[in-house]
């Protein structure tokens, strides 16, 4: 018997259909030498000391340019172990959907889910899936929790950021949360608005390299450049940062979006885009290892960090000016006015 | 290119002594000063004042009460545009709550109501704010619904125009104003000539002054020669997007669906004739008549000075809340509501010694 | 209030709209606020609709002022 057009509440209730859905559709998808079986759980082994990070993935619309859920619950997830110096090992995938969801559309997700999976070099062994009464979901909600190995036994941290290191960034920024937000708000703001979600896991392990000179690493997704920024220097209170508004690598079609919608493409989420703070003796090397990469073709130095104005982020704007850079705040919706 | 505007500031500013306090009137120009950096560049003597030009910060908290009242005791659909729907009402409660719902849809442009409309079964009713360069764009939406037969859309007006405020603003008996930097786009829209009253006697300079930094420093540094020079002209200094007598066409289309009336600006009060609601042909299409919806009325918070904050008066750093109590996260006024607002911009981008 | 760009004119459609492009956006927009509008034209937008044209003479005129206002200074 072949699974119905749409999810129905059955497909969650633990019965024959969920049965039906995990064996015919999920697991024929994503399993792998290590998800050898359907069981309760999964044996793994990890050498030395072990990440583990979790993530819930409620994007709406499901499907945008650029990627899909599926795409973003893998890179997303495997990205923010990267950045902590492991290297992604194993995911689990938990699904909640909403009854209705098309099983076609769930096929696409999982093969989206498969194939990042897939480019990162990280296997989904375990997983779950639920369904919920209609109107209580997005259509699609998904949790990946990962564990990864670390890379070395150096830990990467806000704290290790010293007066004068190099702040840098790995690509063009601002272009995820827009896609987003075209595609939700239908904003016919054209086809050219795609979201640059990506695996860091190569730019990562190839910074890693630089051993202690490689301070600090994260990635920019929500609230952009301008919240991780932000963030580090709240957490670390020795130092602020000054950066160079016009550094950051920016496209001219993400540039021409954000002046329509009233939007600071620095304050944008981001899902393949990372700030790493170097040693200022490693920056020239951190880029060009950077720039090796097809993700990281753009990097470059975006300010210093600085001991004048600790736990702030000072902005020198393109006149020359200066303000603050404040985390940012609230709903991104679009202004007119 | 910044530097030999910024010499020309520099060197007007020396030849006049004492400060001089020149207000941009527009949000729109309080945020691109901030965030441009601009504002760190000036003179110690120069003093940018902000003033009323934030059409969600000088709208009456009651209106936002009654969008709400409309949302639960009706079944119509509230259309808005971004910028209203975190402003909060008497109670705390915003708009942007009931967005998941489906009751409150966000639009970007008033021409997306009219798909909105047909495919409504029922109401919809739009939150049409803004000064004169949104008003037009309003106006050319609603007038093509109705060429296309859509009889279910309602406007919630509280359209405001800019001249009657600064009329107000001038003419106050402890004013201490020097100059303006008058709205950019709002001129694109109404030309120079409301502005003449800014050359009668007891008037100040008034330059239109458009958005980006160099149109910015362009602006700043004009009203400050004519300051400097004892000059009172209204001056446009954003010619590439303002013409000597706007846009006809864009007017003409305001008067078709609008007519004045006296408006409840928050901070302000009733002013007279500076306000536009749908003209009598079209009567059956606002919202406040059909749905009966309470007149607006105004309540200011206790402590909360944003009424003269948006006088320029008063700075947001010299409010007692500012930064506490009050700040974009927990706002009490609507001056750090509004993403334009005055004290929001001031909190954002900071007053920063550098 | 008045937030609003400059862009130009790529193509002119049916039923008062455009297409309008800056860099590789493009996006759509209503020429209902335009007295005669042709392609080629830059206009500024504002909330999807253009609110006026720009006049590329006056720009080009200050574009010069500034870049002789920098070589003198």
């Amino acid at each position: 018997m072949s699974i119905s057009e749409r999810i129905t509440l059955e497909h969650g209730s633990g019965g024959a259909l969920s049965r039906q859905l995990t064996e015919q559709l999920i697991y024929p998808i994503l399993k792998n030498d290590a998800y050898g079986e359907l069981a309760d759980a999964t044996p793994f082994q990890i050498r030395g000391r072990a990440f583990i990070t979790t993530d819930t993935y409620v994007v709406d619309p499901p499907f945008f340019p650029g990627g899909d859920i599926g795409t973003l619950g893998i890179f997303g997830t495997c990205n923010d172990l990267a950045v902590c110096g492991a290297r992604p090992r194993y995911l689990t995938m938990g699904l909640i959907l909403e009854e209705g969801f098309l099983t076609a559309d769930l096929r696409r997700v999982l093969e989206s889910v498969r194939a990042a999976a897939e480019q990162v070099g990280v296997l989904v062994i375990s997983g779950d899936t639920k369904v919920v009464p209609s109107g209580k979901g997005g259509g699609i909600f998904l949790n990946t929790t990962g564990v990864g190995e670390a890379l070395g036994d150096h830990l990467l941290s806000v704290n290790n950021i010293r007066e004068g290191d190099s702040v840098l960034v790995s690509g063009p920024v601002g272009s995820h949360g827009l896609a987003i937000l075209a595609s939700r708000e239908d904003l016919k703001i054209g086809a050219t608005l795609r979201s640059d979600c990506a695996p860091l896991f190569p730019l990562c392990e190839a910074l890693y390299a630089l051993g202690g000179k490689l301070r600090f690493m994260r990635d920019a997704t929500r609230g952009g450049v301008a919240a991780v920024l932000n963030e580090a220097v709240a957490e670390n209170r020795k130092c602020g940062m000054e950066i160079q508004e016009t550094a950051f690598p920016i496209s001219g079609t993400v540039a021409a979006a954000s002046d329509l919608l009233g939007l600071n493409p620095l304050e944008i989420a981001n899902e393949g885009v990372m700030i790493a703070v170097v040693a200022p003796e490693a920056a020239t090397e951190a880029l060009s290892l950077l720039r090796s990469f097809e993700a990281g073709r753009e990097a470059c130095r975006v300010g210093v960090a600085n001991g004048r104005y600790p736990g702030r982020v000072i902005l020198e704007t393109a006149v020359g000016g200066r303000r603050i850079l404040d985390l940012p705040r609230g709903l991104l919706l679009p202004r007119i006015c | 290119m910044a530097a030999p505007l910024l010499e020309e500031i520099k060197q007007t500013a020396a030849d006049i002594s004492g400060i001089v306090r020149v207000m941009e009137v527009c949000g729109t120009h309080t945020v691109a000063i901030r965030r441009s950096g601009v504002h760190s560049l000036l003179p110690e003597n120069i003093l940018l004042v902000s003033g009323p030009g934030c059409p969600v910060c000088v709208t009456p908290t009651s209106y936002i009460d009654n969008a709400l009242h409309l949302l639960e005791t009706t079944k119509a659909t509230v259309v808005s545009f971004g910028d209203m729907l975190k402003v909060p009402g008497s109670d705390g409660r915003n708009l942007a709550g009931y967005l998941g719902r489906g009751r409150v849809r966000m639009v970007y442009s008033p021409s997306e109501l009219l798909p909105i409309a047909q495919d409504s079964a029922g109401e919809v009713v739009f939150l049409a704010i803004g000064f004169e360069t949104t008003i037009p764009t309003v106006a050319a939406a609603f007038l093509q619904a109705r060429r296309a037969g859509i009889e279910n859309l309602y406007l919630y007006t509280a359209f405001k125009t800019v001249p009657p405020a600064l009329r107000v603003l001038l003419d106050s008996p402890d004013r201490n104003l020097d100059g303006f930097l008058l709205p950019g786009h709002v001129s694109v829209i109404i030309g120079e000539q409301p502005y003449r009253f800014l050359e009668e006697r007891g008037g100040v300079p008034g330059v239109i002054t458009g958005f980006e930094p160099l149109d910015l420093l362009q602006g700043i540094s004009a009203v400050l020669k004519q300051i400097a020079r004892g000059e009172q002209r209204v001056e446009n200094a954003y010619t590439r997007a303002v013409r000597p007598n706007g846009n006809p066409k864009a007017r003409e289309i305001m008067e078709r669906l609008l007519e004045p009336v006296d408006a409840l600006w928050r901070g302000f009060g009733r002013i007279p004739a500076s306000g536009l609601a749908l003209g009598r042909a079209f009567r059956e299409a606002d919202a406040e008549l059909h749905f009966s919806l309470p007149p607006l009325y105004n309540v200011e918070p206790p402590g909360c000075v944003c009424a003269r904050v948006l006088q320029g008066r008063v700075l947001p750093t010299e409010c007692t809340l500012f930064g506490k109590r009050c700040t974009p996260e927990t706002p009490v006024g609507p001056c750090m509501v509004s993403s334009e607002g005055t004290c929001a911009a001031s909190f954002r981008y900071g007053d920063l010694e550098p | 209030m008045c937030l609003a760009v400059p862009m130009k004119i790529v193509t002119i459609l049916e039923d008062g709209k455009a297409l309008v492009k800056q860099d590789d956006l493009e996006t759509e927009v209503d020429l209902t606020l335009i007295e005669d509008p042709k392609v080629g034209d830059y206009v500024i937008i504002h909330a999807g609709y253009a609110i006026d044209l720009l006049d590329l003479e006056e720009a080009e005129e200050r574009l010069k002022l500034f870049q002789a206002m920098e070589e003198a200074g």
